[in-house]
């Protein structure tokens, strides 16, 4: 039984890992927790489904709902942060911003699509499979696999390719970066479509194996991809991956052994922990005080 | 004879495997000038970090009046009586000059949040007192008539002038000084200058970090030159400037691939 | 040589004149102005929102101490709202406390859970210090949620009673519940304008500007750290005990996210820092949802607007310029310097001294 619980919590951690890499890709570039980050994918989710009821295909709709994600999250740059990024404003500024933004997004789908909760359509057919006595249902290898997949594509984008190099320059030092004839902003605006893009995915996937989505989704979700992107070291993609991987599990058992309250509290708890003991996280590097 | 005001013995610290300060042992004697100087990255704003409380040394005393003050908080360093100022001017921007030197009298205030909000006796007298001596530390720095300005808003002399200001205000005796004239043109540098040994005139020991070694032969009693961390001459002003290791020191070792 | 007169001043640049010149009177107006207005019969909808105004006003001045006096973005002030609310609420309803009674201990309450998440805060900086407040306010909703047999978990709590005086109970209708909220707000924007200029004002100001540079100079921040967050719980806390009365029904949907990112707009929008811009913010944040009810939903989208806008174009907020006031120096003080009875240092005293000797 507890072992059915971990490997529910391995699926659903899955996607958390693909949220928290949104987050740690913009970390890693402009030094900013992308607070918008949750709506964002909460974006992703009710387009799809709002494409799917203007009668879109399934495939269709999921790769137009993808896109469209992706530009609104070089959009929330382009308005809303770059301009703040020109006016050498104070960290505290983005922070307020993003909040804003998530706000603004949140309450825009409310007020267009409504506050219920509405039927996603499966993407997987039913039925499951069972491995070793533990049973797994399509969905669930379907949300494992393809989460998996985009993050081992994203690993590849960012270590392997010219882009992913001059992602990787422009987080060490976005100056020396455009020294060397970078375009700095096509880098951050590209981190913001791919940040969009896995958010979609992940709304897309979570919203098939509830069966359902809705406005307020990116909440909770996004402040738990949050504690597991912090637990495995913000900025860090692997640390992403892991961090996302604990908190589903750790949510799965808590449910299971203090009762399902108890559920969404648990990212909290190990968020509140992590700051307190190692505020870098698993694969985070530490910095030196410099007066 | 002076007695040793500070007096730092064997004084290390390392940084993930570099050394930055290796060694090094000087000393302060009451209401000397004494000035570090050495080229960039010598490691003279880590001495002043080791001084200050900002790290914790991995060897090393430093002693402040026979007492050893290595490893102490820098809150409690400022209340035995050393206070400093910064490379990069630190002042609070959000605040007038005014206030920037009473936050100095900060340490040396004792009332009670109780008193500050029921503005009693106790309250009014102390808070007099710190205003008075926040006025007198401007006035003698010439920075009273700006004394409503907000501190962003003041010349950069005037911003170096006022971290000084603050840092007297602390009550220190001891002032570390960390590049005070940076920034300066060679005027206003040597007006800082004689204005640091018009303080020295008024009972204060100062130390001071300077890499450019000409802005401070004038007003130093000694000299300590670091570079890559160590200590590599201490003396006169006279004999540093003739020194060939310090020569060397700021042209450069890539002379010695040339031997 | 002449220069041509700019006869165009911007509105914006006359307000701090207009404050400065007339600030007392326009205080006072103010203050006359509300003490009258029960006496004007106001259907109850207008009185309503009034004590609404009144709350928040009091809510944004407490997160002011931590956002703008000592520069803490906390996300978590409905938290403390909640724990003061049912605190007092539990207290009345359940054991017949008298209300103000009730409501300090809420305070007090509310207080010590500052103490506990200014703990972390203290290790943490920017956006991270933020997201445990964050998560603080959730921690709370989901006690409030657990915590059955005291909080009544989501069927929430009815009929909560009104405070009562003497014997009487301050109501909307009778005007006693918004003069409740008055002497409450007086109370905490007295105690904001007078931290300013002390000892414990300043401590915050300066970790607000330079941080590192008030530890060299000798200021306990955690200390002052701590005291912040304590200071805007008890506010809060004493807001959310009057709150629940008006309200008449709580559960954890009344303090969520929402209601601290409203506070926030609050701060951000009147001008953070400012006690003038508490009032204005919360006038303008609180009333608005109201007059824009044509545009149903899309009215809440004002509050992320007015956060993104204002850091965009105007971050000090509507009201946010610099005092330009000289800084207040007493007769006495101002006696002692010309008289030079100061000394900056033992040292200085004896030189002094044995200058003037000399001479």
């Amino acid at each position: 039984m507890i072992i059915q619980q971990i490997f529910n919590g391995l699926t659903l951690g899955m996607t958390y890992a693909l949220i928290a890499v949104g987050y740690s890709l913009v970390f890693g570039i402009l030094r900013l927790v992308n607070f918008s980050h949750g709506s964002v994918y909460a974006f992703g989710a009710n387009i799809v489904l709002y494409l799917i009821s203007l009668k879109f295909g399934l495939g269709p709709a999921i790769l137009i709902g993808i896109l469209l994600t992706g530009v609104l999250g070089v959009l929330v740059d382009k308005t809303a942060l770059e301009p703040l990024r020109k006016q050498k404003a104070e960290p505290v500024a983005s922070l307020i911003t993003t909040i804003g933004i998530s706000n603004i997004i949140v309450n825009l789908l409310t007020a267009l699509l409504g506050s219920q909760k509405r039927a996603f359509p499966s993407l997987f057919p039913a039925g499951d499979i069972l491995v070793l006595g533990i049973k797994f249902t399509y969905t669930q290898v379907g949300m494992f696999v393809v989460s998996l997949l985009l993050m081992l594509i994203l690993l590849l984008i960012v270590n392997k390719t010219t882009i992913g190099l001059t992602m990787r320059a422009s987080e060490q030092n976005i100056k020396a970066a455009q020294l060397m004839g970078i375009n700095v902003n096509f880098v951050i605006s590209f981190t913001f479509f791919l940040s969009g893009l896995s958010a979609a995915i992940a709304g897309a996937l979570v919203s098939s194996y509830y069966g359902m989505t809705y406005a307020s989704m990116g909440y909770m979700a996004g402040l738990k991809a949050f504690a597991a992107a912090v637990l495995g070291g913000i900025g860090s993609l692997p640390g992403s991956l892991l961090g996302g991987l604990i908190v589903g599990v750790t949510e799965s058992l808590a449910a299971t052994i203090l009762g399902s309250e108890f559920r969404d509290s648990m990212a909290f708890i190990i968020l509140i922990i992590v700051l307190i003991i190692m505020p870098n996280g698993l694969f985070g590097a530490k910095s030196i005080k410099k007066v | 004879m002076a007695e040793k005001l500070l007096d730092v013995k064997n004084l290390s610290i390392s940084f993930g495997g570099i050394k930055a300060v290796e060694d090094v042992t000087f000393h302060v004697d009451e209401q000397e000038i004494v000035s570090l100087i050495g080229p960039n990255g010598a490691g003279k704003t880590t001495v002043f970090n080791l001084l200050t409380g900002v790290y914790q040394v991995d060897q090393g005393t430093i002693s402040y009046k026979n007492k050893e003050i290595q490893n102490w908080t820098p809150q409690n360093i400022v209340n035995e009586g050393i206070s400093r100022t910064f490379q990069n001017i630190r002042l609070f921007g959000n605040m007038r000059v005014i206030e920037n030197v009473l936050v100095g009298r900060h340490i040396r205030t004792a009332y009670s949040l109780f008193d500050s909000i029921f503005r009693n006796r106790a309250f009014k007298k102390e808070e007099d007192q710190n205003i008075a001596e926040a006025l007198k530390v401007l006035e003698t720095l010439g920075l009273y008539d700006k004394k409503d300005e907000y501190s962003t808003n003041l010349p950069y002399g005037d911003q170096r002038k006022l971290e000084i200001a603050r840092a007297i205000a602390t009550g220190a005796e001891l002032l570390l000084l960390d590049e005070p004239a940076a920034g300066m043109n060679s005027q206003e540098s040597e007006s800082l200058m004689h204005f640091i040994g018009q303080l020295r005139q008024l009972g204060y020991t100062i130390l001071l970090i300077e890499h450019d070694m000409s802005v401070v032969m004038n007003i130093s009693d000694r000299i300590y030159v670091l570079d890559n961390g160590k200590l590599i001459a201490e003396g006169c002003p006279e004999d540093i400037a003739h020194d060939p290791l310090v020569i060397e020191a700021y042209l450069g070792g890539d002379q010695d691939a040339q031997d | 040589m002449e220069t041509e007169q700019n006869t165009k001043t911007k509105f914006s640049d006359m307000l701090p004149i207009l404050f400065h010149k007339y600030g007392w009177f326009m205080v006072g107006g103010i203050v006359l102005l509300l003490l009258a207005l029960p006496l004007l019969n106001l259907n109850s909808y207008l009185m309503n929102i009034l004590v609404k105004v009144g709350i928040y006003t009091t809510l944004g001045l407490g997160l002011n101490v931590l956002v703008g006096y000592t520069g803490l973005v906390s996300l978590g002030q409905a938290g403390f709202v909640a724990i003061g609310a049912y605190t007092t609420t539990i207290l009345t309803k359940q054991f017949g406390v008298n209300f103000f009674l009730a409501a300090l201990l809420g305070a007090f309450l509310a207080g010590f859970f500052g103490l506990l998440i200014g703990l972390p805060s203290l290790r943490l900086k920017g956006t991270y210090l933020s997201i445990i407040t964050l998560g603080f306010g959730e921690i709370i909703r989901t006690i409030i949620i657990v915590w059955q047999p005291v909080t009544n978990g989501p069927m929430g709590i009815r009929n909560i009673p009104s405070p009562e005086l003497f014997g009487t109970k301050l109501t909307l209708y009778n005007g006693g519940l918004f003069y409740l909220v008055l002497a409450l707000l007086i109370l905490v924007t007295l105690f904001c304008q007078l931290l300013i200029n002390t000892k414990t004002g300043r401590a915050m100001r300066a970790i607000k500007g330079d941080e590192t540079a008030a530890i060299m100079m000798g200021v306990n921040v955690t200390y002052y750290k701590i005291a912040a967050f304590i200071i805007a719980a008890v506010i809060s806390g004493l807001a959310g005990s009057i709150f629940a009365t008006q309200l008449g029904y709580i559960d954890q949907n009344t303090f969520t996210f929402d209601m601290s990112t409203i506070i926030l707009s609050i701060v951000i929008m009147g001008g953070m820092g400012t006690i003038r811009g508490m009032f204005v913010g919360a006038l303008i944040l609180v009333v608005f949802p109201e007059i824009a009810r044509p545009l149903m939903d899309y009215r809440f989208v004002f509050y992320g607007l007015v956060l993104v806008l204002m850091m965009r174009f105007r971050p000090q907020g509507l009201l946010g310029w610099k005092d330009t006031a000289p800084y207040p120096v007493s007769k006495n003080a101002f006696n002692l310097f010309t008289e030079n009875k100061v000394s900056f240092s033992k040292k200085l005293k004896r030189a002094l001294h044995s200058e003037t000797r000399t001479e």
